[in-house]
């Protein structure tokens, strides 16, 4: 059982993400991307990392995709026209796609990653217990980070009067 | 029984090399920054996996953390994305070329 679902959260990981990355549509791209994303959480959820997949949902498919859709309906763009890569884009492709396969490869054939797992997931007082002692200064610096954002969303989303464009 | 660690490791390498060729081949601002969250989430998975096989709980603390800087990148990204749309009325990379000569 556990199997047939790891082959569909994967499967509609994968597709979606494919659906994603080919799609003309922007709108048809942001919908596919949150069904990858709830593949993912599935495979959190298959991971034993509930509260993670919980969060996933929460931020990205609650938050982030809704953002994207707002800023697509927002900036009302049309269906891209079909353009030809450039030389360097294929070339730069070329050698991506080849590393990649290089280091999948190396990954598949590594005998210490086909090892079973240990017991049982994590608790959500584990999280709590090591968020608040041994991570503690990280929390601080993510806070200030997210306070640095939402500052600098406010700026950027002002009107600047008065400023020359650049030509 | 759970699926063996490097099946996982491999669909995260997946998912991140789907993300990365969205964001090397396509020209929407908008496609590219969903081609940077799939990277990211593909890492976030990549982390759990390992986490979960090892009996640690460091990796799942470190997606948390991966987690809320998407939050805060996307925000803000797109925030970057709307003020160029509002000033040049395309957010199509290849014609934002005001750096280029």
């Amino acid at each position: 059982m556990d199997h047939f679902l790891f082959n569909f959260f994967a499967l509609l990981t994968v597709i979606c993400a494919l659906g994603t990355v080919l799609n003309r549509n922007a709108v048809n791209a942001a919908m596919c991307f949150l069904l990858s994303l709830v593949g993912v959480a599935g495979l959190f959820v298959l991971l034993e990392a509930y509260l993670l997949a919980f969060v996933l949902l929460l931020v990205y498919t609650g938050a982030v995709v809704a953002l994207f859709l707002f800023i697509i309906m927002l900036l009302d763009m049309q269906g891209g026209r079909k353009k030809r890569f450039k030389p360097v884009t294929l070339f730069a492709s070329t050698i991506a796609a080849a590393l990649l396969a290089v280091g999948v490869l190396t990954i598949h054939q590594q005998p210490k990653f086909a090892g079973g797992a240990v017991a049982s997931g994590p608790l959500l007082k584990d999280y709590a217990y090591l968020l608040f002692s041994t991570y503690l200064l990280p929390v601080q610096i993510i806070g200030f980070l997210l306070l640095i954002a939402m500052l600098g969303v406010i700026v950027l989303s002002k009107k600047h009067e008065g400023l020359e464009d650049i030509k | 029984m759970i699926a063996p660690l490097h099946t996982y490791i491999v669909l995260s390498a997946l998912l991140f090399a789907i993300g990365f060729f969205g964001v090397l081949l396509r020209k929407n601002t908008l496609v590219i920054f969903m081609g940077l969250e799939l990277m990211l989430v593909a890492s976030t998975l990549a982390l759990a996996a390992f986490s979960r096989y090892n009996g640690t709980i460091d990796g799942d603390v470190f997606v948390f953390f991966i987690l809320t800087v998407a939050a805060a990148e996307v925000a803000v990204g797109l925030a970057i994305i709307v003020a160029l749309f509002r000033r040049r009325q395309t957010i199509e990379v290849d014609e934002l070329d005001a750096l280029k000569n």
